[in-house]
């Protein structure tokens, strides 16, 4: 019966569209109608928890109790029975192929965050000149909105290897250049790999840094301009210093994407070539290869490579919960 | 309750108001600068528009030239490919399936990341500060550290001989836990943004939480709401990998992403299908990005600008 009801699947959705805000303000309203019945006391230290239930409930069956199995599941076998050691983390870091999955991950990071932070301070600062600067964002914002898989179609497009259809090989060799194996030259496609990043992400740094830029105030930007600096001065000097929280912000962002890139790499080589990235090793690990374990210790570097941007995300956070 | 005129304030709205700067007219010294821009903006418009056309174009043409071709006489452009892809692969399908998928699991992420967002804003509890800060370490937590454990746990699970596993069920469940760190994160922001004097106000006149809640805090809290309605849509419109992992390889349940990335390795050579397919699969997301862009651009800033 169940089951005949999600294999309707337009009319579960409809129902469950309907059925979901139903049920949750039903729950609000029950919690608020028990709770107020209770003495003082105890409904002042129950309510909160009664609120963030549903969300704890979430969150502990979605986040906390899979990463916490999956820490210790990596020090287990294949199959889950007996605890291998550290196995799984020796094959890890033995393996070349592991470690060049590694390798790209640092790579990512570091050219990613670089261009993309770059890319955006460069056109938030330029557009703030200009009459068109709406027009410019939204053209540049645009991939935002679109999927991983849908950029990797619009890529592929333009790395093809046939001079006739592929736009790069037809522009460089309309020029007298050479034609090129954009996808399959290591360690060059990997860059190709991380600019339909840049592509995609720099929309993102460069709103949140234009916001970030009109925050400065004009009187202060005129005031150096009188002075007699020049525009170099005044952005290096004046708006910089500034902004550098803003840029942090945006770095640990991108940085983050970077470690758990995924999607560009699986639809445009799939790790073939030398493009492979600790998240598609972890998807193959586990599906093609079957190796629970290996693909746990897989996963759990990654997690190991988030923790610094997470204590930097909260000690940031604890500050701003300061000047509140 | 008394009518409470409650001041239109709050974090991210404050940026907007400002006076013009330095915009001076055209002038030559100006031009690197303009020319910059242009550049730009061709460099990120330049793909797009590639396979847009392609997708408009015959096979024919497709394989003798590439789509800069088609820019000049004779036009011949055919809607043929859209045609075949929604008909024939399963497509129409995915398309459906991808609004099965995104809307419930959207509406459970606002509502239940609402509901803690509240409780974190307005009530005083032990360890709400703690509490918190999990929240805030979860947000950058890789979803690929969940996966095998999650898996585990759909397969093992069944009511009256339903299985999990495979359904779109599953995948709206995992999707709500995803979001909710980055949900609750914005809208306890927003609220907490929002005037004391309102709440305490509807207190003395005998409001309890829940009617401040929903007559006051929601009502209050739309253009944080809506962002993160945006985002959360656009997440799983988008998403990929939960869908791949959760969903398995039975096609029926396939989104959009899923479909279309699978069609990338079997139409290979055939641009014209593939161009066609992609462009499908971005028109909601465009149409959903350009109406609500507004709410879009300050929900992404009010969560990393300081005010």
């Amino acid at each position: 019966m169940v089951q005949d009801f999600f294999d309707n699947r337009l009319l579960s959705a409809v129902v469950v569209v309907a059925a979901v805000p139903l049920v949750l303000v039903g729950y609000i309203l029950l919690i608020e109608a028990i709770v107020k019945r209770l003495p003082r006391r105890v409904s002042r230290a129950a309510r909160p928890w009664l609120w963030l239930a549903p969300a704890l409930l979430f969150l502990g069956v979605f986040l906390v109790y899979p990463t916490l199995a999956t820490i210790l599941r990596s020090f287990k076998d294949r199959r889950g029975e007996a605890f291998s050691g550290g196995e799984n983390y020796v094959w890890f870091f033995s393996r070349n192929d592991t470690l060049i999955a590694l390798r790209n991950n640092v790579l990512w990071v570091v050219v990613l965050t670089a261009l993309v932070v770059g890319l955006g301070l460069l056109v938030a600062v330029l557009v703030d000149h200009v009459k068109y600067e709406n027009n410019v964002k939204s053209v540049v914002f645009l991939p935002m909105a679109i999927s991983f898989v849908a950029a990797g179609v619009i890529w592929r497009l333009m790395y093809e290897l046939d001079t006739r259809t592929g736009t790069l090989n037809a522009a460089s060799t309309a020029i007298g250049g050479p034609r090129v194996a954009w996808l399959s030259t290591p360690p060059w496609n990997n860059l190709m790999l991380i600019i339909v990043g840049v592509w995609m992400m720099t929309g993102f740094a460069m709103v949140i840094l234009s916001a970030g830029l009109k925050g400065i105030p004009v009187e202060m930007l005129e005031a150096a301009r009188i002075d007699g600096a020049t525009e170099l001065q005044v952005f290096r000097q004046v708006i910089m210093p500034l902004l550098a929280p803003t840029v942090a912000v945006v770095s640990t962002t991108v940085i983050i994407f970077a470690l758990k890139t995924f999607d560009i790499v699986y639809v445009m080589t799939n790790g073939n070539f030398g493009t492979e990235v600790i998240a598609n090793r972890m998807y193959k690990e586990l599906f093609t290869n079957g190796q629970q374990g290996r693909a746990a210790a897989v996963a759990v570097v990654l997690l190991a490579a988030t923790v610094p941007v997470m204590v930097l995300n909260v000690k940031r956070f604890k500050q701003q919960e300061e000047v509140r | 309750m008394t009518q409470v005129q409650a001041p239109i304030v709050v974090g991210a709205e404050k940026q907007l108001a400002r006076p013009q700067r330095n915009r001076k007219p055209w002038r030559p010294a100006r031009a690197p600068l303009h020319i910059a821009l242009i550049l730009i903006m061709a460099a990120w418009l330049i793909p797009t528009i590639g396979v847009l056309i392609a997708s408009f174009r015959t096979a024919a043409d497709t394989n003798t030239g590439g789509w800069w071709t088609a820019l000049v006489p004779p036009w011949e452009f055919t809607f043929q490919n859209y045609d075949y892809v929604l008909n024939r692969a399963g497509f129409w399908a995915s398309f459906l399936n991808s609004f099965v998928i995104t809307i419930p699991a959207t509406a459970l992420v606002v509502m239940v990341a609402a509901f803690a967002a509240y409780a974190f804003a307005w009530m005083n509890f032990r360890g709400r500060n703690v509490l918190f800060v999990i929240f805030v370490g979860l947000l950058v937590v890789p979803l690929q550290v969940t996966l095998i454990p999650v898996l585990t746990l759909f397969r093992d699970f069944s009511i009256g001989g339903f299985q999990l596993n495979g359904t779109i069920l599953a995948v709206w469940l995992a999707h709500t836990g995803y979001g909710l760190p980055f949900g609750v994160y914005l809208l306890r922001n927003y609220m907490g943004g929002l005037p004391k004097s309102v709440f305490e106000a509807a207190a003395v006149d005998g409001a309890g939480p829940a009617t401040s809640f929903f007559r006051l805090a929601l009502p209050m809290s739309i253009p944080g709401i809506a962002a993160l309605t945006i985002f959360q849509f656009l997440w799983v419109w988008n998403d990929l990998l939960i869908a791949l992992v959760y969903l398995g390889p039975v096609p029926e349940n396939h989104p959009l992403s899923v479909t279309l990335a699978n069609l990338t390795t079997n139409f290979g050579g055939n641009w014209q299908f593939l161009a066609a397919a992609a462009f499908v699969s971005m028109i909601i997301p465009i149409a959903v990005f350009f109406s609500l862009q507004r709410y879009f651009v300050r929900g992404m800033t009010a969560g990393a600008v300081k005010g």
